[in-house]
């Protein structure tokens, strides 16, 4: 009976303790006052890959010196990374500084969660259009970026030296190349084509190259575009596993020899380079007619300021400011393999890395995916990559599947 | 007189026997709440505050904008309507119905085969079934990531074994067909251990005299196990198929790494639309509105399983 009269109190205590404890926890600490500038700051990225990742990590020490800032960096995964900003945005918990994929700046602009970077003094001034352009929500500039990036057509020398045959410039090249190549385990292309942005994004330079537009995907050109690549793996000249390949994957089957030419992006560079024993070139997409130009999907991450504090905010301007600053842009577009996102530095940089020459012809034209939709692309990319694969998959024409995406997102 | 003046005595004493019992019965019921009160507070915090959060998630047009500024439209039953009328609704509630229904059966299935067999005794047996073990304890992401591989159309190593026996290779992630098989497979390889560790567990609280006895009586193998095992065997078997069901309902991980829901959504179950419905298409009160359709069918799950487990009791008592 004692036991029983002072364990019930204690209990409580615990428990009112314990209660507190959480409700402390969430009340927001009280503002700092404005004006000056925070010491540390904290960021968030999607550079998980050892190589990148470990590039990344180098910039932020570099710029981390420079202000005299201290970063503290926190990474998720790709897919990852908006349903965490989504999560921090509603607690109120957001990172200092962001690096996030360029098609969705604009939705984390229009919620409000972003400060514009001109508050910083940062200039705007020099960048590709298209980058500005996909950084920008209701004429403010909330993100830019250090480096931007396109896909290209890589071939494997050797084997397409062997077949005799000059790399493709239009899609009955590439069709006629990928067909010859193709036999003993190996297939003349491999793409990406994942329900996933990354199947998107490596569908629409065939899409905007044949005039496609995304307001409207199941107009004939988009078909045509879509039928194209159908047919492709229908031939057999690419792989069924298109659907479930992610660009890595894709990368692997370069290397390895299993494919002898690739839809890819220049982050690979390194990666091919790697393997001495790999011979390989680079030529722009290939487009449907002769003398037409490829109008690839811009690529590359922006960086952001959230709303916090004041103080805090200043402090990653400053780091954002420094890690776009046209050094460490060319030491980081270096590391990594990316297109500066200045014409000026990107021009230079053309000079001296000859191998980019083709994606920064590319980015010079190619298209922010953001460009006609705004904030209402995500949900038509998630549609665009499912009619993808029910066109691939043979479950649907492409014209039926097209028709599909444009009716779930109108 | 006598008679009944006893029987107001013993009234009596009855009526002060109720008095003081009630009186420490409010003593332990305090203590009880006490003890209660951690876990009641966890599970508020916990699941009762998210899972509110979600039903008033359901009933409203959440957006991205909603995430920051906390400002979302009630629109009634909108979501409810926007998603069963969806044509993808009713591929997902079959596909979430073949997922479940094939992995429960075939992990139980194999389970309990692999129990019996480590019931009998040799050498070996144990390290044997501990190596068993090694399925569940690998992360999902993990498992996921080398059943992918091995399912790979030209160079995965099922279709080379196929490819060995002259048969044709199975176009296992990228036909529309194969592709649910592939997960449901990936996923019993994942179930078999848990099943075959509380079913192992059962077998052994049967006392062997028993089997002897039943093996006196004359009864064969199957007999035994038809009349014996199985039926001893009823209430953990109840237990394994309901965490089982809980389990396998709620999958998510497994078809998001296998084949993020593809090709064409062909493996699309409740879990991974409703992510998709949220961060694919930022209809985030329509995934919300998806995940309580889907908790629904759990709780109502649950329940068949309590009202059976109790008549299951009931029947052992009476």
């Amino acid at each position: 009976m004692s036991t029983t009269k002072w364990c019930v109190p204690v209990l409580i205590a615990a428990v009112a303790a314990m209660c507190t404890a959480m409700c402390t926890a969430c009340t927001p600490g009280p503002p700092a006052a404005g004006g000056g500038s925070a010491t540390s700051i904290t960021e968030l990225d999607y550079y998980t890959d050892a190589e990148g990742s470990a590039a990344w990590q180098q910039n932020l020490d570099s710029c981390g010196r420079q202000t005299g800032i201290t970063i503290a960096r926190q990474q998720v995964p790709t897919d990852q990374l908006l349903p965490t900003v989504l999560r921090a945005a509603g607690s109120h918990s957001l990172p200092n500084l962001l690096m996030t994929d360029n098609p969705t700046i604009q939705q984390i602009a229009a919620t409000g969660a972003l400060t514009p970077v001109t508050d910083y003094g940062i200039a705007t001034e020099g960048y590709y259009d298209s980058i500005l352009k996909a950084g920008t929500y209701q004429g403010k500039v909330y993100g830019l970026a250090p480096g931007v990036n396109g896909l290209a057509l890589f071939y494997n020398k050797d084997m397409l030296g062997e077949a005799g045959i000059q790399p493709p410039s239009t899609w009955d090249d590439l069709r006629a190349a990928a067909t010859r190549l193709t036999g003993n385990g190996r297939y003349g292309l491999a793409f990406s084509a994942v329900p996933s942005e990354e199947g998107t994004w490596q569908f629409l330079p065939f899409f905007w190259s044949n005039g496609g537009d995304l307001s409207q995907v199941d107009s004939p050109q988009a078909t045509v575009a879509l039928q194209f690549l159908t047919d492709l793996v229908s031939a057999g000249a690419a792989s069924k596993s298109v659907l479930t390949w992610k660009q890595d994957d894709v990368t692997n089957q370069f290397v390895s020899g299993d494919a002898a030419m690739m839809i890819n992006g220049s982050w690979n560079l390194n990666k091919l380079d790697a393997d001495s024993a790999l011979r390989y070139g680079i030529v722009p997409i290939p487009v449907p007619h002769p003398g037409d130009t490829p109008t690839v999907a811009l690529g590359g991450e922006v960086g952001a300021v959230p709303v916090t504090n004041p103080d805090a905010q200043q402090a990653a301007g400053k780091v954002l400011s420094c890690l776009l600053s046209e050094q460490n842009m060319l030491t980081w577009d270096t590391a990594h393999s990316l297109v500066p996102a200045k014409t000026a530095v990107a021009a230079e940089y053309g000079q001296r890395y000859p191998q980019m020459r083709s994606f920064i012809d590319e980015v010079a034209t190619a298209k922010s995916r953001t460009a006609e939709l705004g904030e209402k692309y995500q949900p038509l990319s998630t549609a665009l990559g499912t009619a993808i694969q029910s066109a691939l998959t043979g479950r649907q024409t492409p014209a039926q599947a097209l028709h599909e995406a444009a009716k779930a997102t109108s | 007189m006598t008679v009944t003046g006893t029987r107001a005595n013993r009234g009596d004493r009855e009526g002060t026997a109720v008095a003081s019992s009630s009186g420490s019965r409010r003593h332990t019921g305090w203590a009880a709440l006490g003890f209660l009160l951690p876990a009641l507070v966890y599970l508020v915090v916990f699941f009762g505050y998210p899972l509110l959060n979600n039903v008033s998630m359901s009933f409203r047009d959440f957006t991205v904008r909603s995430f920051y500024t906390g400002q979302a439209p009630f629109v009634g039953l909108r979501n409810y309507a926007a998603v069963l009328q969806n044509p993808l609704f009713g591929p997902a509630m079959l596909d979430t119905v073949l997922f479940t229904v094939g992995s429960i059966v075939f992990q139980f299935g194999i389970g309990l085969a692999l129990a019996v067999f480590f019931q009998g005794r040799f050498p070996g047996g144990t390290t044997l079934r501990s190596l068993l073990l090694l399925p569940w304890l690998l992360p999902l992401v993990v498992s996921g990531a080398v059943w992918r591989w091995m399912f790979d159309q030209d160079h995965g190593i099922l279709n080379a074994g196929l490819r060995a026996l002259h048969l044709a290779p199975v176009p296992w992630l990228t036909s529309t067909t194969w592709a649910l098989p592939a997960v449901i497979l990936t996923n019993i390889w994942i179930g078999v251990p848990f099943n075959l560790v509380i079913l192992h567990g059962g077998l052994r609280a049967i006392p062997s005299a028993l089997y002897e006895a039943a093996a006196l009586d004359g009864a064969n193998a199957w007999q035994r196990f038809r009349h014996l095992t199985l039926p001893l065997l009823r209430p953990v078997t109840g237990v394994v198929l309901m965490l089982g069901l809980v389990y396998t309902i709620k999958v998510f991980d497994v078809i998001m790494v296998v084949t993020g829901g593809g090709p064409a959504d062909a493996t699309q179950t409740l879990t991974t639309w409703s992510y998709r419905l949220s961060f694919g298409g930022f209809a985030f009160g329509q995934g919300a509105a998806a995940g309580n359709i889907l908790i629904l069918i759990a709780t109502a799950c649950g329940l068949l399983y309590l009202r059976s487990a109790r008549v299951t009791l009931a029947e052992a008592a009476s």
